[in-house]
This record gives structure tokens, sequence and C-alpha cells, in this order.
């Protein structure tokens, strides 16, 4: 069984996307003077997080699995992260 | 203390995990009015763990758990093995005593988790599922309540089951934002397979099931190891590895995941499967130190959000000590109802409970177990010296043979490690673990 792609991967899973409100912000200045914006790239499973040529870091929020890696990892200021609104974002099926 | 005047309920725990729900039931069956606020579309929505729930703890809370409840497989093997690249070590522990009586099940919390919030409801308390808890209500230096949304509700205590990432005592300023390496991030998969053909890639019988703890290679030298366990028609896979490792070392999260997945060692289990699901979460490992202050004026803090995991190297404990610290939060938060004072001062006898307790006890058995598991040798020269030793002993390459203490002295000479690591690293290990 090769391992699927990551995004494909999420396809499995169920989510309720709530499309009003993103639970993640990054702060551009601070994710980039610190090397939050790449650690987080590495670190999430679900590859939330996407550098731009720029070094602007592309966040896709739908694709979340909420463990709280990237808000663990980040430096101060550099993120704002909290659990998306109840009943809103992944729900596992298996756990 | 002053007690808040008519508050809507005596007791209001948010999380509807193991934690939370057992603390829920026992108090329900107390008598208590109890309200479990989970954010969650369902109880068990949000959460993941490898799934090896060490069950005595449940049973005494529930004792027809293991008929009742919905359990996978009872673990009869455990299968410990130090993978490296093209090499792999294993000690196969098989036994019939750890089947009668039942040691531990494999479970999917999906499945597990609505079952115990049933049973909460069937006790009298209410559920409020689809609900985030924002922060908790303070008059002083007392938690009074829980604010969702516009709606403000109040208790006489509130139990925070919020699980690692522990946000609510962190806001209230009880609890700190914990340092890297008291965290990792297990990352994992449901895979489904064929009863039949797991029963025979892991030879079992009936509902008996395996667990394979993997150190070494499976997680590129990061600090952690990688977990594969039988469900009865699917498998947990997965690895766990430590924050302040992964970021040390730059590796790609995801990367150490598909290697493990891909290992010459480990595909073989899994082939032919499906990926049902994917998921990740975070896992407390700082062990007793990560405790800290679990108590303050009106609220208490169960399981995960207390810091309550083990990392032993070979297990990850959570789900038992989260059962643990539940059952000693329900006694002490009883008491502290009929004394008619939830103050610090009262509750405070749920530290004293749990730390008489196996979670307790536990906790300080392997209070050195997270430093020990941070020397990077458990994770890459050791299983290579082993195998190195082993293949001295098996490659019979008409050489002539030797003894294996003389094997391994070679091997060692060959290996990074040096002999005095390996006493010290033998003596802390034997103290750690
Ligand atoms: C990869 C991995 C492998 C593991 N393997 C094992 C194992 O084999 N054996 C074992 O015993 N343990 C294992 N663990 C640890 C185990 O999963 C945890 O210790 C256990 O889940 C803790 O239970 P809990 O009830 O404290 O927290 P959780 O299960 O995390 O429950 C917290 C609950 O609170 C809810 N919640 C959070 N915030 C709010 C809010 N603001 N408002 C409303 N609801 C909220 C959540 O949705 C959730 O339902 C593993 C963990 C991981 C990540
Ligand atoms: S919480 Fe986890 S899954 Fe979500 S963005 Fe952060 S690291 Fe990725």
């Amino acid at each position: 069984m090769k391992p699927l792609p990551v995004t494909e991967r999420l396809t499995k899973n169920r989510f309720n996307l709530d499309e009003e409100e993103s639970h993640i912000e990054v702060n551009q200045e601070i994710a980039k003077a610190t090397g939050t914006g790449k650690a987080i790239v590495a670190c999430c499973p679900a590859h939330v997080y996407s550098e731009d040529p720029d070094g602007t870091i592309a966040v896709e929020y739908a694709a979340c699995l909420e463990c709280g890696t990237c808000l663990a990892i980040a430096a101060p200021g550099a993120l704002k992260w909290h659990y998306p609104r109840g009943g809103f974002g992944v729900q596992f099926r298996e756990g | 203390m002053t007690e808040p005047v008519e508050p809507d309920f005596d007791v209001i725990v948010i999380g509807a995990g193991i934690a939370g729900c057992v603390t829920a039931y026992q108090l329900a069956q107390q008598g208590r009015s109890v309200l479990l606020v989970e954010r969650g579309e369902e109880p068990g929505s949000k959460n993941l763990s490898g799934g090896v729930l060490y069950s005595r703890g449940m049973e005494q809370v529930f004792p027809d758990f293991l008929t009742e409840a919905p359990v996978e497989r009872r673990i009869t093997r455990n299968y410990i093995n130090f993978i490296n690249g093209d090499s792999s070590v294993a000690v196969d522990y098989r036994d019939a005593r750890l089947a009668e009586p039942v040691n531990a099940v494999t479970v999917l919390r999906a499945k597990l988790d609505p079952w115990l919030a049933a049973k909460c409801e069937e006790a009298g308390a209410l559920i409020m599922p689809g609900v985030r808890v924002d922060r908790v209500l303070t008059e002083g230096t007392r938690v009074v309540g829980v604010q969702a949304g516009d709606d403000e509700l109040r208790a006489h205590v509130v139990v925070a089951a919020d699980g690692v990432n522990s946000f609510i005592a962190q806001d209230v300023g009880l609890r700190k934002k914990p340092p890297q390496h008291h965290l990792a991030v297990g990352v994992k998969a449901v895979v489904s397979l064929p009863r039949k053909t797991i029963e025979d890639r892991f030879t079992l019988t009936g509902d008996e099931g395996a667990a394979v703890a993997a150190v070494g290679d499976c997680t590129e030298g990061v600090g952690g190891g990688g977990f594969l366990y039988t469900n009865i028609d699917s498998l947990s896979i997965g690895i766990v590895v430590r924050l302040d490792d992964l970021t040390a070392k730059k590796k790609v999260v995801t990367d150490i995941f598909d290697h493990f997945l891909e290992h010459r060692f480990i595909a073989p289990y899994l082939e032919g499967g499906e990926m049902l699901e994917y998921g990740c979460h975070l896992v407390a490992e700082g062990g007793l130190d990560m405790v800290g202050d679990i108590v303050m004026d009106g609220m208490v803090v169960v399981g995960d959000a207390a810091g309550l995991t083990l990392n032993t190297g070979l297990t990850v404990r959570g789900m038992d000590l989260a059962v643990g610290s539940a059952v000693a939060a329900a006694e002490a938060v009883g008491a502290a109802l009929d004394q008619k004072n939830t103050s610090r001062a009262t509750l405070a006898a749920y530290r004293e409970k749990l730390f008489a307790s196996y979670v307790g006890k536990d906790m300080e058995t392997y209070a050195k177990a997270p430093h020990f598991l941070e020397t990077d040798r458990m994770y890459k020269e050791y299983g290579e010296l082993l195998a190195d030793v082993l293949y001295g002993a098996f490659n019979h390459d008409l050489k002539p043979r030797e003894h294996l203490v003389k094997v391994a002295r070679g091997s060692l000479a060959h290996s990074p490690l040096k002999i005095m690591q390996l006493v010290k690293d033998g003596i802390a290990g034997a103290r750690a673990l």
C-alpha cells in the first residue's frame, strides 16, 4: 500500500468547513524573521502551510486536523491559532 | 470562599474525551447535575489515539466494559522492533496471561467516546455537542462557569478535560504553554484490511490482538517511535516524534510518516490495505515535570489537559491515566460539593487522590523516562549494534566462528557507541524505565 499524497489522503476524512471564519492567522513579518514560517511548513502533518516564492506563508485552513503542533512550535506573535467554532472542522470517524 | 449563587449546574465538564466522560459519568452517578460540553459534532469526532487502552481502570468504572464497549482486540502479543535501514531486531512477547484477565485492548476513539458519552447520558448528565467553550468565567480568583459564544453557564465546579492543548487552563493562568521537549506530534492512519488477513499476518486467533512498537530508522533518527496496532478489521499505524528534535533536525513530518509506512519491514503488513482516515494529535511527553498546577478555586484539570501521559519508549499511556484522574477528580469534587466548599484548598484533595492512585505512582516511577528518551543513541546506534551482533552470529561466511561475547565486542568497536556510554545508558535506562 503506497501512501497517497497528503492532499489525496485528506479527501478520505470528513470535514465540516467553516466558510465564514478561518481559525488560523499568520503574522508574515514575525513568521519570516523568526523562521516560524519554514518550521510550520515542515511540521504540519496536513500540509496546511506552504511557502510562496516571495517567502509569504499561504494557509489552507480547511485541511487542518487541529493537532496544535504549529502553535506549539511558533515563535511568540507569529501565529494566531484556535480551535474552529463548535461543530466545524475535521470530524474523525475512526480516531 | 463564597459560592456562586444558584448556578445552573453542580458541575460543568469541558470536553467529552475519556477524562471528561468518565468524570461526568461518575458525578452524574453521585446524583449531581452535570453538563458535558464538547466542541466536536459528536463526542469522539475530534479525538485520536494510537489505540492501546490498558483496561483495568476502565473496568473499575464500568464493570461490563470489555463486553459492552466497542473494543477491538485483546492485546496478547507485544512486538518490540528495533528497526534499521536494512536490518531489524525484535522481541516478540506473547503471553496467555495477558488475555486472562484482559490487560489491554485496542480502541478507536470515534467509536469509544460516543459509547462513553451515552453512558453519561444514561446516568443523567446533559450533553451539549457541537459547542466550543471559549473561556471560563471568573470572579476574583474563582472560576464560576463557562462562556460559549453568547451563552454563559454557571456551576459550582468546572472540570477542564479539554485535552493536551489545555487552552482553558492556560487562558485562566493556571498552566503555561508547555516547552517543545514536553510535546510530541503523533501522525496516524487507519488502514482497512480483511479480518482474516490481519489474523494471518500477525498470527492471531479470534479477538487476540498485536501491538508493534518500533524505534530507530522508522523515525529517521528523530526522537520518538512508530506503532502498529491491530483492530478487528483495520490497522492503526503511525509515528510519534518529539517536537524539539523534529524542529532541530529540520525534518518534514510527513516524510517521516511515509518513510515508516513504506519501510521494508512495515510495508508488508499493510499490503493490499486501504487508508480509511488520516489524522494527527499532540502527545504530552513531559511526564511528571509537566503536571504542574491542576487545581484552583472552582476548577480542576484532568487527563491530557493536566499533562497526564506517559511515554516509556515502548508504550504511550494516556487513556488509562485519563480514567484514573477522572476517578480521583470525581471523588474530590463530590466531597467538595457535599461540604459546600469548592475552594482550591478543598479541591486539592483531587491532587492527593491522584498521587495516591496508580496514575501518580506510575508518573513518579517513570519520572526519569522523558530525559532518558532524549538520548539520541536510542534512535539509531543501538538498533544497529544489536543487528551487527546477530549478523556476526548468523552470517556463516566460512570464517571460524567466535563466541558471542567476542562478536559483541567486535561490533561495539566498529560502532560509534563507546563502552562507557553503553554502561551509562544501561544504568540510566534501568533507573528510568
Ligand atoms: C498518536 C497517539 C498515540 C497514542 N497512543 C496511546 C495509546 O496507545 N494508549 C494510550 O493509553 N494513550 C495513547 N495516547 C494518548 C491518549 O490519546 C490521550 O492521553 C487521551 O486521549 C487523553 O484523553 P483526554 O480525555 O484527556 O483528552 P482528549 O481525548 O483529547 O479529549 C479532549 C476533549 O475536549 C474537547 N475540547 C477541547 N477543547 C474544548 C473546548 N474549548 N470546548 C469544548 N470541548 C473541547 C475535545 O474535542 C475532546 O473531545 C496517544 C496519543 C496520540 C496522539
Ligand atoms: S493544527 Fe496541526 S494540522 Fe492544523 S495547521 Fe497546525 S500543525 Fe497543521
